[in-house]
């Protein structure tokens, strides 16, 4: 067996991790099309490829060849600077999803996560905070008063929502006392208890991350930095081609970041039920050996990860073709007076379950 | 003052926990697209698949020919009379001997116009024609045109072709079978 050094096999994951970031983020603007078609009893992209598969590289192609664009008085650096940043964060924030469990050849024994730290979840709320930065940058460099006003909306939009956020994941952090990812997951598996994840200990604490998420990634009923109907676009209101196009894309990486950690953190990640027994199966009635059974339980764990990833992201889909917009003033209302006392509530609800021991 | 009683009587009452809540109703609402998922598409491949027509349409004018390929138009003008926007314009001739083959009676049109920018598709000029000559193709559109003189249809383009394989019969392409019969059926036909 070759021996694989941890560095070697952490960089495979981390391109890895990002090919797929980037291939998922990809289809799902193709997915967002048909998902779109058939919610409003349309059939979507059918023309480029085999039921429209070739979709992103026609949007890709016309992004790449539409006319560049530079308002006057911009400053271009940081004008380009802005889509990049937001594409940099939305890539960056994937490296510490634990995509699986381990897999071990021969003595070797890998994680499938880009980087095993025990901040992971800091990591992920760091790196996300600083996607305000694209968006500001967008709208500060473009030299235009309503796409400032734009950006001014959209960052206010996501500290606001933020904040919930952090709120409600301090529940979660509560029971799991550790911010590292892996850790989370594996706490949501004990073996011959299988419905441990933490949706069914923090319900509460879900929605709330869950209205978040959707505040966070500019997702209908919260896309007012983004509408260009009512509101004359936002931060990219001067953007054209493709850092019109980065901006946008980084939006689908987002989704896909936030869907991950909405299945790893209340999902359990890539647990899924009986899998204990059907290791203990394999072993014992098939005579298998215990490192290949975990080995196929992983690839398994990730398939089911995906699973509950793409489920997600459908449900982004499927409520951004069903839910108008909020105004912005009843969408602020919602963020400092309902969330966050939502999910003050949720962790005093919490503390007195852990003190009284009804969860751990 | 009341018109209907068909008036709804408007509530406005404060909202309740559940409406104010939003999520019963945004579950509604998902509920409502989720099954338009499943439905039906209204949406037709054009190109591969085409909408069927309905059976009263009228569509792009023709200048029928009879059985043995003669022109049925006498150019009594009764068509350009009857056609209430009055698109149709003919000059009338008489036929010289020899071209008995070519038109069915002594008096034929030289010329027809039909202005399609007038015409409204109303179908008077096929009800008023006693030759059974102008008829409206249940089966096509008069296409898009650049220029406005384009739009101006003369015989070229309204006469029906000579060839059995080109014809139709109120507008719908011969079948080959059909088209053999006529064919057999011309050949028979002393010249």
């Amino acid at each position: 067996m070759i021996e694989l050094p941890a560095l070697g096999w952490q960089s495979i994951v981390i391109f890895v991790v990002f090919a797929l970031s980037l291939l998922i983020a990809t289809y799902c603007t193709y997915a967002e099309r048909v998902i779109a078609a058939f919610l409003q009893d349309r059939v979507g992209p059918d023309r480029a490829g085999p039921y429209g598969l070739l979709q992103p590289l026609a949007d890709a192609v016309k992004m790449f060849t539409k006319e560049e664009f530079f308002p006057g008085g911009a400053n271009k650096a940081l004008f380009i600077f802005g889509p990049c940043l937001a594409m940099i964060t939305a890539l960056m924030s994937s490296a510490v999803i634990p995509f699986g469990n381990n897999v071990s050849f021969g003595n070797n024994n890998f994680f499938l996560q880009g980087i095993e730290v025990n901040i992971g979840m800091l990591w992920v709320f760091g790196v996300v905070s600083l996607g305000v930065y694209g968006v500001m940058i967008g709208g500060w460099a473009s030299n235009n008063k309503f796409s400032l006003l734009g950006a001014v909306r959209a960052a206010s939009q996501n500290i606001s929502y933020e904040l919930a956020m952090g709120m409600s994941l301090i529940a979660v952090l509560m029971m799991s006392g550790t911010l590292s990812l892996r850790e989370i997951t594996l706490q949501q598996s004990v073996p011959g208890e299988w419905v441990m994840w933490n949706i069914v200990k923090q319900p509460l604490g879900f929605i709330i991350f869950c209205v978040c998420a959707f505040a966070e990634t500019n997702r209908t009923p919260f896309d007012l930095p983004e509408c260009e109907t009512e509101l004359v676009g936002g931060y990219h209101t001067e953007y054209s081609s493709m850092k019109l196009g980065l901006y946008l894309f980084a939006e689908y990486i987002n989704i896909f970041v936030a869907s991950a950690v909405m299945s790893v953190l209340y999902f359990g990640g890539f647990n899924f039920p009986f899998q204990y027994e059907l290791r203990d199966w394999l072993v014992s009635s098939q005579s298998w050996e215990l490192a290949s059974a975990q080995n196929l339980i992983t690839i398994l764990g990730t398939v089911g990860l995906f699973a509950k990833i793409f489920g997600f992201i459908f449900f982004f889909m499927w409520v951004r073709w069903t839910l108008p917009r909020f105004r912005y003033d009843q969408l602020m209302r919602l963020g400092w007076t309902i969330l966050i006392p939502l999910a003050v509530v949720n962790i005093l609800i919490t503390g007195g379950l852990i003190l009284f021991g009804v969860i751990k | 003052m009341q018109l209907t009683n068909r008036a709804k009587k408007l509530e406005k009452k404060p909202m309740t926990l559940a409406e104010r809540a939003y999520l019963p109703a945004i579950f509604q609402g998902l509920s409502i697209t989720m099954r338009h998922f499943f439905m039906k598409k209204a949406t037709v491949r054009y190109p591969e698949e085409v909408r069927p027509f309905s059976p009263v349409f009228r569509g792009l004018h023709v200048l029928k020919r009879d059985e043995q390929g003669r022109e049925r138009c006498t150019a009594c003008g009764l068509c350009a009379v009857a056609c209430p926007a009055e698109a149709i314009t003919m000059v009338a001739g008489e036929r010289k001997k020899g071209e008995e083959g070519l038109y069915r009676e002594e008096k034929y049109a030289i010329s027809y116009e039909i202005n399609m920018l007038r015409c409204i598709f109303c179908g008077l000029c096929e009800e008023a024609c006693p030759k059974a000559a102008v008829y409206l193709q249940p089966d096509k559109i008069a296409p898009p045109r650049y220029e406005r003189d384009e739009f101006v249809y003369g015989k070229d383009r309204l006469v029906e072709p000579v060839s059995p394989d080109a014809r139709s019969v109120r507008g719908i392409q011969l079948t080959p079978e059909q088209a053999n019969a006529l064919r057999n059926k011309l050949a028979q036909q002393p010249a």
